[in-house]
Formats: C-alpha cells, structure tokens, sequence
C-alpha cells in the first residue's frame, strides 16, 4: 500500500488523489471520507470536490492557483490520519428498490447467472437479497456504482454492446451493479429493470442516492410491476427508504 | 408588451446555453454550458452585458428568428450566413433587431458553433441553477419551431459595433497537459501522437469529438485494465479502437479508457469549431508554460471590451441608408476607449 494514497494532476483542472489502482472496499470509504475532509476545510481555490470508485477529485483552476501549494495542503491532509480505516458518512440511506427480475424487461438474465455459475433461479435470490453499496455516483447524473457482489458474480462485461437499455434498468459485471439513468448502449447485461429514477431534474432534491447508501433490490412479479409503474409518480418505483443510524 | 423571440423556423441543434452548472461533478452532472464559452464572452462584450447571461448556441445552422419588440443582438462563434429581412447582416457584430423584421441565419461558412445572442439575454427559466440545455443529461430541450422564447430587460443601447475576428473556427494545432494517465503511454507513442496529422472525425458533438488518423492506433500499457476515474473537459481518451476522442463539455463524468492528455481549457473553443475534415494536431506544453497561456487568455478575455470597435461600412452598400442616425450617440466614449464621437 506505500503507493497509495497518491497525488496526481489532472491536467490544469485540478488534483486527484488516489488510493488505490483497483477496487476495494477500505480504498472505497477513504476516497470518500477523505472528499468530506476536504469539503471541511473551504480552502478557497477548491471550485468543487467529486469521488470515484477509489479517488477523491480536487477541483481547482490550476492556472490560477499554484499546483504545488494545493499539492502541499492535500498531502497534509492526507497524512492527519489512516483513510483506509475511515468510518463510513453519517446520514446513509437504505432504500429497498423494487425489480422486476428476467421476462422481457430485463432479457439477460439468464445468460448472466450462466456467466455467474449459477441458476437463473439461483441468481434471483442471490441478486434480491443482497445488500449493495453505493460506490460511486457518476456517467451520467445520479447514476450509481453498486457493490460488491460475492466474488463469482465477477462477470466480464460483455465485448459486444448492448444497443440499449432502458432508463432503470438493472445491470450486472465486475461484481457491481447499475440502475441506468437514462437508456444508454452498455456492455454490462440487464438482469432486472426498475421504476427508481436516479436523476430527477424537475425535484428539489434532483439526486436520489449518495456514495455510501445502501441498497436492496427485491423482486417483484410482473404484475406487482405494473402496479408500481401506474401507482408511483414520485420517481421513487415503488421503493422504501429509511435513514441508517 | 413581453419581450419575446419567436422562432419562425429552426436547424434541429439550437439549444440555449450559458456558462453551464457547476458544482454537480460528484452527483454525475458535468458542467455543460457553451461548447465554444469564447464567443459567449465575446457576445456579452459586443452588448455590453454579463457573459453569464444566456444566448442560442447553433450547431452547423441556425434559423429565423422575429423579436416581438425593439431588440439588440449580436453574432458569434462560427461564421453563419444572416440576414435582416433578407440584407445580409455583418458576423462577429451586434446589430438592432426590429420588432417584426425577420432574422435568417444559415449555415456555417466555417467552424461549427454559431451563437446569437439578446440584449438581455434568454431569459428562460432556470434548470438546477442554470438556463443551459444538458441534452445528453437529459435536462431541457432543442428549441424548435413554434417556441416562444423569454428576452430579459436590457439596460444597453448601442449596436453595430464589432470585434477583430478570430481564426479558431478550421481547426490547427491544439496545446495539451499532461493527466494522470499520460505516463501510461510511453514515450514514443506520446511522441508518435504530438507529431500525428488528425483530422476531425464527422462523429462529434457536445460530448465528445473523435480524432482520426492513418497509421497505428495509440495504445497505453494497461490499456484494459485501468479503473474508471474521473473525466475532466478536454482529457483526450484513447477509446477501444485506439483512436484519440476529446471529451467535451457534456461528457460523461467519469471513464475507464486512458487519457493521454488533456486539452488547455483555452484551446478547447477550437477544437469545438473544428468542422468534420478539419486538420488538427496536438502539442504538449510544459506546467509552467500551460499555465502562462491560460493567464494570457483570462487576461485577453477580460480587455474584450476594450476591443470593440464600431462597424465600417461603405455608405454606397447601406440599404437604407437615411434611416441611421449618422451624427452622434452610437457609440459611448466611457465604454470604448478607440473610439469618439465622429
């Protein structure tokens, strides 16, 4: 781990600091208590801050502001304490998001359990119960990086894209899961589909989720589904939601 | 009565756009706004107003136009055909719009984002803060034939003034930094792509503008096995064919394809331009020297103002030509120090 945490440049828009060159939970929870730490600190020449799935984005006008004194600023910061072992944010969210798993609304899932090694009716219980994270938010707005799924659902993504797959479509790979937020080509398979809009434009709240909150996605019959698609006008599809202590 | 722009008919990639939003990286959302934000400064210093306030941004062709009442206007970014009621109206200038009288403009002569911006400014409601369609995003729309669009009050007066034109609509040699993946491409292939002649692929637009090239596709060592990360406007991502895409202002926020580079945000107008076949080369340019560019820029930007000058025109080619006011009053001596009461 001496590489990491590490400092890098990213062109003249700002700094990245890294903590890992792989995903894994502990480099997951630093990027994104070390984003909050920088967010605390109100350094004036710091337009923005984001996270990805293992790094925490400084965005600043480097043209500006000297790179080698914000540099300096991160790497103290960086060094007040072991992110790795940093507790998660306060004020997650689980939300229980119904989904409508396999039929023609959501035709891969077959051939995802098959990549997984496991039954298609295996996969519905595995992928209904378990409780994901969200890793990072990003693409495109709202939309959330799940995971970690247990270790054979580390399914490549596919080398052919998919043409397109609707908004609130659940998708699989790489041991996480996406809830789409608009209908995009992906190589990632669709094993489920959802009514759960991430991206809400017209809300005072436009963003549903927050790196952090957790996930479940139990399953629903068509006709369940259908009812929540006429019944639920919120963008919520149907989901319950309670804050975690 | 409602100061109004009615849209007569529409090429069908006019949107409104401003200096974008913002603020909402870590939520998904990139900032959007003006692909070419030079020629919003530039709008805003031919009407004497904000660079913040909204205009219509064209892509490829614009479209007629009639104001509702008495209206100031102003042309930028690439060079369109206009008219006034079919006289042709001078690009890169600010002009008076009569109520009525019907504004055309066509295709682009050259360069690819044409602007037409209001006395005022679009005065459309504000989405998450700004007033920028984010398409891709799936915030606002293309306007279209029919719209009614809101134009704020104007405390300005002076029209047919005009800035020196600019020579970034046909694309040419483009600076870049390094980013955070540029190590990972070695030393000859980043030489290989600073000394490559590219020609703007057809596949481009708001998100993303794709390179081509003859010869082999640029490759870094791990070029499959590197975490998504964060995007930034103007990193140039080596995509799957190993061919060069500048990622632009409504791009996705996050990629796990390298960048080799990252355009400076000055050069970034030009590579917007760049029509489809238009020649491009990519240059890095050291910490030090990057930023020094980026400070001449901002400084630039910020004397535009200064750099108005009033149209000069052949009395023989006006139209009409009683009706101007020819003795004083069209010019502020306070405002532009070139010029003085003729």
């Amino acid at each position: 781990m001496a590489e990491f945490p590490r400092i890098r440049m990213v062109g003249l828009a700002g700094l990245l600091v890294q903590f890992g060159n792989e995903m894994s939970e502990p480099a997951n929870r630093a990027a994104i208590a070390f984003r909050a730490a920088v967010d605390a600190q109100n350094w004036p020449e710091v337009r923005e801050t984001s996270t990805s799935l293992v790094s925490t984005f400084v965005s600043a006008d480097l043209a500006a502001a000297a790179p080698e004194a914000l540099t300096e600023k991160l790497q103290a910061l960086v060094a007040t304490t072991d992110w790795f072992s940093a507790p998660l944010p306060a004020g997650r969210t689980l939300w229980e998001i119904p989904t409508l798993y396999g039929t023609d609304a959501a035709p891969q899932l077959e051939e995802a359990a098959q990549a997984a090694g496991v039954s298609p009716e295996t996969a519905i219980q595995e992928l209904s119960s378990a409780r994901v994270r969200v890793l990072t938010i990003g693409f495109a707005p709202g939309q959330p990086y799940t995971g970690e799924l247990p270790p054979h659902w580390n399914i490549p993504r596919q080398q052919a894209l998919t043409k397109s797959v609707p908004a609130g479509a659940l998708v699989v790979a790489i041991r996480q899961l996406i809830i789409f937020t608009n209908a995009s080509p992906t190589g990632w398979r669709h094993v489920g589909q959802t009514a759960f809009r991430t991206f809400r434009p017209d809300h005072a709240t436009p963003f549903a989720l927050s790196p952090g909150d957790e996930l479940c996605f139990p399953s629903v019959s068509p006709a369940e589904f259908e009812g929540i698609m006429q019944g639920d006008t919120s963008g919520n599809g149907g989901a319950q939601r309670q804050v975690l202590a | 009565m409602n100061r109004m722009l009615e849209v007569l008919s529409c090429g069908p990639a006019v949107t409104v756009q401003d200096m974008g939003r913002p603020g909402f990286l870590a939520q998904g959302l990139t900032r959007g706004g003006a692909a070419d934000r030079l020629a919003l400064h530039e709008g805003a210093a031919l009407l004497g107003q904000s660079a913040d306030l909204a205009a219509l941004e064209m892509v490829g062709m614009g479209g007629s136009f009639r104001a509702t009442t008495d209206m100031r206007i102003a042309l930028t970014g690439a060079p369109m055909t206009a008219t006034l009621d079919d006289a042709p109206l001078i690009w890169n200038a600010s002009h008076l719009l009569p109520a009525g009288a019907t504004l055309k403009i066509g295709g682009a002569r050259s360069g690819t984002y044409g602007y037409l911006h209001v006395g005022g400014g679009i005065d459309t409601p504000l989405m998450m803060g700004a007033r920028g369609a984010h398409l891709s995003a799936g915030l606002g729309a293309a306007i279209a034939y029919g719209d009614t669009l809101p134009v704020g009050a104007d405390k300005g007066h002076e029209t047919g003034l005009t800035l020196p034109a600019d020579d970034r609509f046909d694309g040419g040699c483009i600076r870049i930094t390094a980013s955070m993946q540029t190590e990972q491409f070695d030393a000859d292939t980043q030489d290989r792509f600073s000394k490559t002649a590219f020609l703007r692929d057809a596949r481009g637009n708001r998100m993303g503008v794709r390179m081509d090239h003859d010869g082999a596709p640029f490759m870094a060592a791990d070029q499959l096995s590197i975490l998504s990360d964060v995007i930034v406007t103007g990193d140039i991502q080596i995509a799957g064919d190993g061919a060069p895409y500048v990622l632009m202002c409504e791009s996705q926020t996050t990629g796990g394809y390298p960048r080799i580079g990252t355009v400076l945000p000055s050069d970034l107008g030009r590579v917007a331009q760049a029509p489809a076949g238009a020649s491009l080369s990519f240059k890095f340019v050291a910490l030090e020297e990057a930023r020094a560019i980026e400070q001449r820029a901002l400084s630039s930007r910020s004397s535009l103002a200064t750099a108005v000058v009033p149209l000069l025109r052949d009395p023989a080619t006006i139209r009409d030509l009683l009706s101007y006011q020819l003795i004083s009053g069209a010019i502020s001596a306070t405002e532009n120090p070139f010029t003085t009461e003729e």
